[in-house]
């Protein structure tokens, strides 16, 4: 059951409430960004040595760990020759005040849907090069987002790190045995996690009728509402939810799209830029072929 | 997914969909209110064969005392599929989807709700999806909507919903769940035409710039037809009361 939110995760006093209004109509933000300016982003990747990819993002103040691990299990009976993936999210009580211990909630759930759609839709992974023995065995990839500190926009910062460590994903060494199982060696990685394309998602926040680009905490706790559309390298729409109990106008969706796609290539390249400097001294055949 | 096995051709030769409609054509839509006898506000709502129940309690006292706010009313939404509404039994048990999708229709109707009229209480909306072919969140909105009205809940608008697809590179109005399957995007979009709001909006799948725009002026077409029809069906049920003499 979805519920309108009673306790805020963010309680912004009201003088400031007002400022940041009045400065939004003059286009300034109370952390000095311009309308359409992301915070800082800093990327470190593979982060984590136990996982097969991983990247930690800080973007402000919110920080977003993702891991990615490749297990071998079967895939969709309706997709026998294709490998699989599950997207999970995990809003840790590290994040916030107010994130409890327990499952994830409505939230959570919708940040890793919305994130799963993306990869899923644009086929960012090369699904069909994930095959051991058709509708046997393949490749199950698990990203899991794990949320550390929430200062704002957590889906695009997830949304970062998951690219980013989907772009330094290495495959572990694997071969199918004559009795049919696939042996996994896990210490040894044989190359590159197959990528047919980039996406990231730009979310784009509603304060009357100003749109501001990566709203934080404070602002979040006083948008109308936001659109997060998912931007592809090649500049398409690779997804889109209206997300908060406000709406939008035709006029406002528009100019959101406008933006999103423009804001989207600027952030899939700080990731490239990210991701060559950290691959370069490594291997050099490991780019998706876009 | 990649190309799924066994795609049938979704469109044909004439420009026809699998069901022989138009592009640009709604399913054959049925609406009814007052369905239920003990919600205080319910609806039938059915896009072919999609078939949706909503009811409405309230306002009333919150189930959980501390939930309540002290300058409006809560609304609580709960997106449900019956076991028997797929082609497989679904379990009765929420899905993550259902959890999504009962936030995003929520929020869909949080706008339009006068919440601020009924402070300390709580508005419960029940959606139970009958038969599943496509369209379900958005059929739930319409239905939600009515359900609103016909519990007499004060609402600055109705909001309907209908989901835009692309399917063998055609947009195409009300998908239904073939297409859903085997095409390349589901936009599903509600809104308060009166208002010019934009309720939902969410996409699954890539479509370039061009294309969303066309989307969502086909969407808000559907919309603006949908409307129409929850205006006719809550002025229908007034008209049938008869009076003795």
């Amino acid at each position: 059951m979805s519920i309108t939110p009673t306790s805020p995760e963010y309680i912004l006093p009201k003088i400031k409430v007002e400022t940041l209004a009045s400065l939004v109509r003059k286009g300034m933000r109370l952390s000095g960004r311009g309308l359409e300016d992301y915070r800082d982003i800093s990327i470190e990747l593979n982060y984590i040595p136990n996982a097969d990819g991983s990247a930690l993002v800080k973007l402000g103040n919110t920080q977003v760990l993702v891991g990615i691990k490749l297990e071998v299990g079967t895939p969709y009976p309706d997709a026998p020759n294709e490998g699989t993936m599950v997207v999970s999210a995990e809003f840790v009580p590290t994040a916030s005040p107010v994130f409890e211990p327990g499952p994830p909630d409505e939230n959570a759930i919708e940040l890793a849907r919305v994130i799963d759609r993306s990869i899923r839709e644009l086929k960012v992974i090369d699904f069909s090069k994930l095959v051991f023995i058709p509708g046997k065995k393949v490749w199950n990839v698990w990203i899991d987002i794990y949320v550390l500190d929430h200062d704002g926009n957590l889906i695009d910062a997830s949304s970062i790190a998951t690219l980013a460590a989907l772009l330094v994903s290495k495959m572990p060494k694997a071969e199918v045995t004559n009795e049919g199982e696939v042996k996994v060696d896990k210490s040894t990685h044989v190359g590159p996690l197959p990528i047919n394309h980039k996406v990231v998602t730009v979310t784009i926040g509603k304060l009357k009728d100003v749109l501001l680009v990566d709203p934080d905490l404070e602002e979040e706790s006083v948008l109308d509402t936001k659109l997060v559309v998912a931007v592809s390298d090649d500049g398409r729409i690779a997804g889109m939810q209206k997300s908060g109990m406000g709406y939008l106008t035709k006029d406002e969706v528009l100019r959101i799209i406008d933006l999103a796609l423009r804001k989207g290539k600027e952030i899939i390249g700080i990731v490239e830029e990210y991701v060559n400097k950290y691959v370069k001294p490594q291997s050099t055949s490991s780019e998706g072929k876009d | 997914m990649g190309q799924k096995e066994g795609k049938p051709k979704l469109i044909d030769e004439n420009g026809r969909r699998v069901d022989g409609r138009k592009p640009d054509e709604l399913r054959p839509i049925k609406m009814q209110v007052g369905v239920l006898y003990n919600a205080n506000g319910s609806a039938l709502v059915e896009y072919g064969n999609t078939k949706v129940l909503a009811a409405v309690y309230g306002p009333r006292e919150p189930q959980q005392r501390h939930m309540a706010l002290p300058y409006r009313a809560i609304i609580r939404c709960r997106y449900h599929m019956a076991p028997f509404s797929t082609h497989e039994r679904k379990s009765p048990a929420p899905s993550r989807r259902e959890i999504e999708l009962s936030k995003v229709i929520r929020e869909a109707l949080e706008p339009v709700v006068m919440t601020e009229m009924f402070p300390r209480t709580s508005i419960d909306i029940f959606v139970e999806v009958l038969n599943a072919d496509g369209g379900t969140r958005t059929a739930s909105v319409t239905a939600a909507s009515l359900a609103l009205a016909d519990a007499g809940i004060p609402m600055k608008d109705l909001v309907a919903g209908v989901a835009v697809g692309k399917v063998d590179g055609v947009l195409v109005l009300d998908i239904n769940e073939v297409e859903d399957m085997y095409g390349e995007a589901d936009m599903p979009v509600a809104a308060a035409p009166s208002l010019g709001m934009i309720t939902l909006l969410q996409l699954n799948g890539v479509l370039t710039h061009e294309e969303f725009k066309q989307a969502l002026d086909l969407a808000l077409k559907g919309i603006r037809q949908i409307y129409e029809m929850q205006r006719e069906t809550l002025k229908r049920k007034y008209l049938e009361v008869k009076v003795e003499e």
